[in-house]
This record gives structure tokens, C-alpha cells and sequence, in this order.
């Protein structure tokens, strides 16, 4: 009878030998970051100012971006709700930009299927700005031209953070994928 | 390297539907999400409820991170406790701070007392707390200013009671849960108190702008008297919050009043206290104004 070499029977998510995915875990663990990075707002950080980067977002650019097609598409309506119910923005903000963020990134990928760090990285950069400055179009916070500069910092550390989420989010992905579920 | 192309469906009828129930899908979200939206721009308080629930919900994950906020700021003080003089310098900074909002505070309830005195012959008592509570949270990544309190309904507290802290006035109660509340910051751009400065009969609202300091804006137009350094108080018109708590100290001066800097950074608060409204029993007389006042947010 043929033998396996012993390297062969384990791999970088676990042993092979009677272990097996769990279904729960690698469907579930993006909607639980996901979910979780929107509750950011409940971290102890009383902030005078806009400045945490919008952490729910950021996990759900990057996880679409790492397995397209794990989330489906209507994902941005439960995870935009959620995110609502904590960010302080007026319901119904989230859900319309989560769910047109997942049909934009949809067709971008349509068009640019390729993966790169820099083209992903250059995707974030270009939908965190309209994401944080249509959120505070829509917050019914009166914020004139003259108080746009307060964005910035924000708008620049969620672009600077997002390769740290992405890197996150690929750890998340191997530990989705690890074998604890046990056959037979 | 191009992912497997899972997108297209080719002549594959049943992966062709797929894609087009996927947009469908999620158009119909977005479809919807500018319907809540519309709503609840037009009607802020219709989700009131549901959103008080979901705080509710996660309570004890904030209670953890506030307990642990103080309890980490114990360990970094021990610490801190092997460079002595740089920590007790800092301390004494902060008691100066404090001493100078007190004495602000002093002299505009010495100011208070006298003009009540003369008026009235009335001496306001000390005010009974509703309770004292911990800030929770705060919406860190939204352009609007709210924060989230530890306490409820359950502790007794109401929509639009003051909530102060030991160094002057934090907000107040915009909505509430059963264990917790949401709570307008002073630098929301939708808050706006009544204040006079804290030396004369000066009075002004102090507006909120989203960046941490407040816009002072006087009523009485023409020759701008205020000064850089100038403290303002609540002066108590409109009955939501008492007269002489310290709001802001001026730091910059404009056209029609000053930029004013918050006395009590809620970044700095650990503790704060729910307080009742001013003239609780005048105004539920006149419901009317306040439901306008509350929905107008």
C-alpha cells in the first residue's frame, strides 16, 4: 500500500487526518469581524473629533477583496444595519453605502480582475474618501466647506491603516480555514 | 494573478440567474438603505428604539472597556509612579485646572446668588443627582458627536437631562435605552446651550463644531467685548441646565463673538453626572417646545 509522507498529512490549516473544515467558521468568521470592527464605537476612546477609521468598513473592503464571492452580494444590507446601529449615523447610511460599495466592487472586478498589494491598496484609497465624505453628507451634522479639513485626518489614517486590515484580514483567512471540525 | 473567473457565468443558465439575483439583490439593498435613510434624516427619532436596544445589547462590552480603561490607567500610574516628579507635576496641572473652573464657577454663582438675592430673595439649593455613571463609548468614526452612557432608564434617567462632569458641563441626554443612554456631546453640531460669561450678564450660545471646540455666538451684536481667556457658563435660559455650570473658555476671537475651547474634555472624563432637568416641572407644562426642540435633531 502506498504511504503519505508525514509532511503530507498536515498542512498550513491543520492536520488532514480526521479533521475537516467547520462550515460555521469559514462562512462565519467575516460577518463576525465585520461586525465586530463596527463596534468600534463602543472601544473607550470618548474622541472630540472624527478620528478612528471606520473599522467596519475597512474589514468588509478587505475581505471582499481577498475571497470575492465569500460574502455575497447583498451582504451590505445586514452589515450596514449593524454598523448603524453603533456608528451614529443616521440608519440607513450604511446599508446604502455597503450595499453600493458591494456592486462597484463587483463591477471593478468585472473590468480589473488582476490582484495586486498596490492595485488593492489603490482601490481602498479611492473608496474610503467617498465613503467617510458621503457619511458625513448624510450624518445631518452641519459641516460646512470651511470644517472639511476635519476629515482629513481621519480620511488619511483609514487609508494608511487599510494595508494593516488587509494583513489582518489574511490572518483571519487562515484561521478561517483551519481544520477543527472532527470526522468520523 | 486573476481570481478563478467564478464571475462569469457563461452560457451556464443556472450561474446566469445567480449573478443576476446577486445584483438584484443587493441593488434592492441599496434601494432600501436610501429609503431608511430619507426616513430617518426626516424623522430622527423613528429608529430611536431599535438603536437603544442594540446599545443595550452590547453594554457590557463598552463596561469592560471603561473598566478596563481605568484599571489600565491604574497600572500605567504605578508605572508612573517611578518617575515622581513628572507625574505629580501633571497632577498638580490638572488640580490647577480645576481649581481655575471652580473659581470661574465661584464667581458666577456669587453673581447668580446676588442678582437672585436682589431679585427674588431666592437661594438655589444643591442639586440632587439623577445618578453618576461612566461614558461608555463615543461615535470615533462618525462626523456626528455622540456618546454612550452606562446608565438607563433602569437609574432613572430621561431624554434632555444635563450630564456634567467635575470640570463643567459634557452634554446631554439625547435618547434612552433600559441600562444605557445616548448622549449629545457639546461639539455636536446640532447642540447649542445658552451660556452668559462667567463675570458679567454677556450672554451668547455656544454652538457645537465637530472638532472638539465650541462656536460662541453673541446675542447682542456690535462691539465684540469678549476677551481670550474669557470663561463662559450655562446662563439657564431655556430651562434645560442650570445656571453656572462652566461650558468653554475663550480662545479665539471672531466677527459676531469667539472660538471657545471645552472645559470639560469628555476624553478625559471617566465619571460623569446625570443631572435633572433645570426646571423640569416648567417645561413639561410646555411639552410642546421641547418635543419641536427634540425633534428639530
Amino acid at each position: 500500500m502506498e504511504r503519505l509522507a508525514t509532511n503530507a498529512r498536515r498542512d498550513a490549516y491543520g492536520s488532514k487526518i480526521n479533521r475537516d473544515h467547520s462550515p460555521v467558521l469559514a462562512y462565519g468568521l467575516p460577518w463576525l469581524t465585520i461586525m465586530l470592527g463596527s463596534l468600534t464605537p463602543l472601544l473607550p476612546v470618548i474622541a472630540p473629533a472624527p478620528i478612528l477609521p471606520p473599522l467596519g468598513y475597512l474589514l468588509l473592503l478587505a475581505w471582499r477583496m481577498l475571497r470575492p464571492g465569500l460574502l455575497p452580494m447583498w451582504a451590505g444590507l445586514p452589515l450596514g444595519l449593524f454598523n448603524d446601529l453603533y456608528s451614529g449615523q443616521p440608519i440607513g447610511s450604511g446599508i446604502l453605502l455597503f450595499s453600493v460599495t458591494m456592486i462597484a466592487l463587483e463591477l471593478l472586478e468585472l473590468r480589473f480582475p488582476w490582484r495586486s498589494f498596490w492595485q488593492d491598496w489603490l482601490v481602498a484609497a479611492l473608496f474610503i474618501p467617498v465613503f467617510l465624505l458621503a457619511s458625513a453628507l448624510f450624518s445631518g451634522a452641519s459641516i460646512g466647506l470651511g470644517q472639511a479639513p476635519l476629515l482629513i485626518p481621519q480620511l488619511l489614517l483609514s487609508v494608511i491603516a487599510f494595508p494593516i486590515v488587509a494583513k489582518m484580514v489574511s490572518l483571519f483567512d487562515r484561521m478561517r480555514l483551519t481544520r477543527v471540525r472532527r470526522i468520523g | 494573478m486573476a481570481p478563478p473567473s467564478a464571475k462569469r457565468s457563461g452560457s451556464n443558465k443556472k450561474a446566469q440567474l445567480g449573478l443576476f439575483a446577486g445584483y438584484l439583490a443587493a441593488g434592492l439593498g441599496a434601494t432600501l438603505g436610501a429609503l431608511l435613510l430619507a426616513i430617518s434624516l426626516w424623522r430622527p427619532e423613528t429608529f430611536n428604539g431599535l438603536r437603544s436596544m442594540a446599545s443595550d445589547a452590547a453594554a457590557p462590552v463598552g463596561e469592560v472597556g471603561a473598566a478596563s480603561r481605568v484599571g489600565s490607567r491604574n497600572f500605567f500610574e504605578a508605572i508612573a509612579g517611578y518617575y515622581d516628579a513628572g507625574s505629580k507635576n501633571a497632577e498638580l496641572e490638572e488640580e490647577i485646572r480645576i481649581a481655575r473652573v471652580r473659581l470661574a464657577e465661584a464667581r458666577a454663582l456669587e453673581q447668580e446668588n446676588e442678582r437672585l438675592r436682589a431679585v427674588l430673595e431666592l437661594a438655589e439649593g444643591d442639586i440632587e443627582p439623577v445618578t453618576t455613571a461612566r461614558l461608555i463609548g463615543s461615535t470615533s468614526s462618525s462626523a456626528r458627536r455622540f456618546a454612550y452612557l452606562s446608565a438607563g432608564s433602569r437609574d432613572g434617567v430621561e431624554t434632555g437631562m444635563p450630564v456634567t462632569s467635575p470640570l463643567g458641563l459634557v452634554g446631554r441626554v439625547l435618547e434612552v435605552g433600559r441600562s444605557t443612554a445616548r448622549v449629545l456631546l457639546l461639539t455636536d453640531t446640532d447642540s447649542v446651550v445658552p451660556v452668559r460669561r462667567a463675570t458679567d450678564n454677556t450672554v451668547a450660545f455656544a454652538e457645537g463644531r465637530a472638532d472638539g471646540s465650541l462656536r460662541i455666538r453673541l446675542i447682542n451684536l456690535g462691539v465684540n467685548p469678549l476677551k481670550e481667556g474669557d470663561i463662559f457658563v450655562t446662563s439657564g435660559a431655556g430651562g434645560l441646565f442650570h445656571p453656572g455650570t462652566a461650558v468653554a473658555m475663550v480662545t479665539e476671537i471672531t466677527d459676531d463673538g469667539a472660538i471657545g475651547q471645552l472645559l470639560s474634555n469628555p476624553a478625559a472624563t471617566d465619571v460623569v453626572i446625570v443631572k435633572p432637568i433645570w426646571q423640569g416641572d416648567v417645561l413639561s407644562e410646555m411639552e410642546e417646545p421641547l418635543e419641536t426642540e427634540q425633534t428639530e435633531e
